[in-house]
């Protein structure tokens, strides 16, 4: 039983994670119709003046994007936990930190990369730059796994809380703030003609991306250890 | 003679200690806080730019100054309650988040006050001013999620977590913040201070040392009301004076 590699355990969850979520594909499609919809009450709310939509448009498909993330964290655990899956994940003698990350890389699958792939459409209703639009979708692609794993932190130690997903909210924000200026900032260097900053900014992304990448799914599993004593 | 390092970090210990310290912390603070305003308002001389409007100094920056240390020192607390799982510390930290984010909201509101004749407007979208709301933001969620959890210890452990990660977080976000800033407008007013007063500089000096002493009174305070109530159940604490009383 124990010779299962690193690899092959995390593919093993996300395949796990993913075939769930198609079970139940409402939950997906829920997080993309709020994005969309939220995104979509920007223009009604300032106007449909396409100078200001412009310059508008990758703060509102990025903060549009934290609030979707924010509202599927909820069930990162939540299933798990309630059937008492988790337990014996915490249980077993493989690494929590790689279950765990496994199950941040389904979640970012099921909520993130749809998210990604929409943007575009959306990003033509702001009547984006071709350029603009390619750094949006690069900037939603590195940045939005960061969300994602961030928010796992926030996810695991919220498990089972009374009024969880508004405190997920709060204590996940404030961290994530990083992602939404350099992932905005890019969009908006291209735009202003400046090449170095979006790289800069991008770069910076993809920095987030590996130091999450290293250090989240130990912390969150950390946090899971507490949450579940 | 063998002197035991370990003897007050036992709750039952510290409660004495902390009630005989809290005298020599409170009443320098008091008279500190009334020596630095008196020299703040009465002896310093008025700007020669900002007239008398640069006085709320003597209360902004020891909050800002503090409202910055005190996160610091309140994940450094959560982060010994969690690796060495003592109670003691757990327990400073959560009587020190309320103290923090108090400071940090004094900043905010003395540069919203400050700003308004200085800038013009009650706030700008400045790095510091961005990043002391971030900070507001960071106690807010130490401070709920403390509260929601029922269990003490789960609370402690999960709300100390959090302090660790978001102190890990906190350059980052000051960094991004900042650059953000140089991005979208370019330089705003600066208050470069050339060549402060010497009666503006004891002023501030003497106005951060007592809102420290203060800060430690309030969180001496804080943390015996939390021992007691959590060890509400031990006999220690119903053999106090104070409790049979």
């Amino acid at each position: 039983m124990n010779t299962l590699s690193v690899w092959q355990l995390l593919v093993l969850v996300v395949r796990r994670d993913l075939l769930l979520a198609m079970r139940r594909r409402a939950d997906v499609f829920t997080t993309l119709i709020f994005f969309v919809m939220v995104v979509s009450l920007f223009p009604l709310g300032v106007g449909s003046e396409m100078e200001l939509l412009r310059k508008m448009a990758p703060g509102v498909l990025w903060v549009a994007a934290l609030l979707a993330s924010m509202l599927s964290l909820g069930r990162l655990f939540s299933a798990d936990y309630v059937d008492g899956t988790l337990e014996q994940m915490m249980l077993a003698p493989q690494s929590l930190s790689i279950l765990v990350l496994g199950k941040m890389i389904a979640h970012w699958m099921v909520s993130g990369l749809p998210l990604v792939l929409i943007a575009p459409v959306l990003g033509i209703q702001f009547d984006l730059s071709a350029p603009a639009q390619g750094v949006l979708v690069l900037g939603l692609l590195l940045g939005t796994p960061v969300l994602s794993m961030i928010g796992g932190i926030g996810a695991a130690l919220t498990l089972g809380l009374r009024g969880g997903g508004v405190l997920l909210s709060l204590l996940v924000l404030p961290l994530c703030i990083p992602v939404l200026i350099f992932g905005t900032g890019a969009v908006y260097a291209i735009s202003a003609g400046l090449n170095g900053a979006m790289v800069s900014n991008l770069a910076l992304l993809a920095a987030m991306l590996m130091f999450s990448l290293v250090l989240t799914p130990w912390v969150s599993a950390q946090a899971l250890r507490i949450s579940m004593e | 003679m063998a002197i035991n390092w370990f003897k007050y970090s036992a709750p039952s210990t510290f409660y004495g200690l902390a009630g005989k310290l809290i005298p020599w912390f409170a009443l320098p603070a008091a008279v500190l806080f009334v020596i630095g305003l008196y020299i703040g308002f009465f002896v310093a001389p008025t700007d020669a730019v900002q007239g008398e409007a640069y006085r709320i100094i003597f209360i902004h920056v020891p909050a800002s100054i503090l409202s910055m240390f005190l996160y610091l020192i309140m994940a450094g607390y959560a982060a010994l309650g969690l690796i060495f799982n003592t109670r003691l510390s757990s327990m400073m930290a959560t009587a020190i988040a309320p103290t923090g984010a108090l400071f940090a909201f004094i900043s905010l509101w003395t540069g919203a006050l400050w700003g308004k004749p200085m800038w013009g407007a009650w706030w700008v979208w400045d790095a510091r001013l961005t990043s002391e709301l971030i900070l507001l933001f960071l106690y807010f969620g130490f401070i709920s999620l403390h509260a929601s959890i029922d269990d003490p210890r789960r609370a402690d452990r999960a709300a100390a977590l959090l302090a660790v990660v978001g102190s890990v977080n906190v350059p980052i976000i000051y960094f991004s913040v900042k650059w953000w800033n140089t991005l979208h407008q370019g330089s705003t007013i600066k208050f470069t201070g050339t060549s402060m007063h010497v009666a503006m500089q004891q002023a501030m000096f003497i106005t951060l040392v007592a809102c420290w002493l203060y800060a430690i009174a309030v969180a001496l305070t804080r943390v015996r009301s939390i021992i007691l109530e959590r060890e509400r159940h031990t006999k220690w604490v119903a053999d106090l004076a104070e409790v049979k009383a």
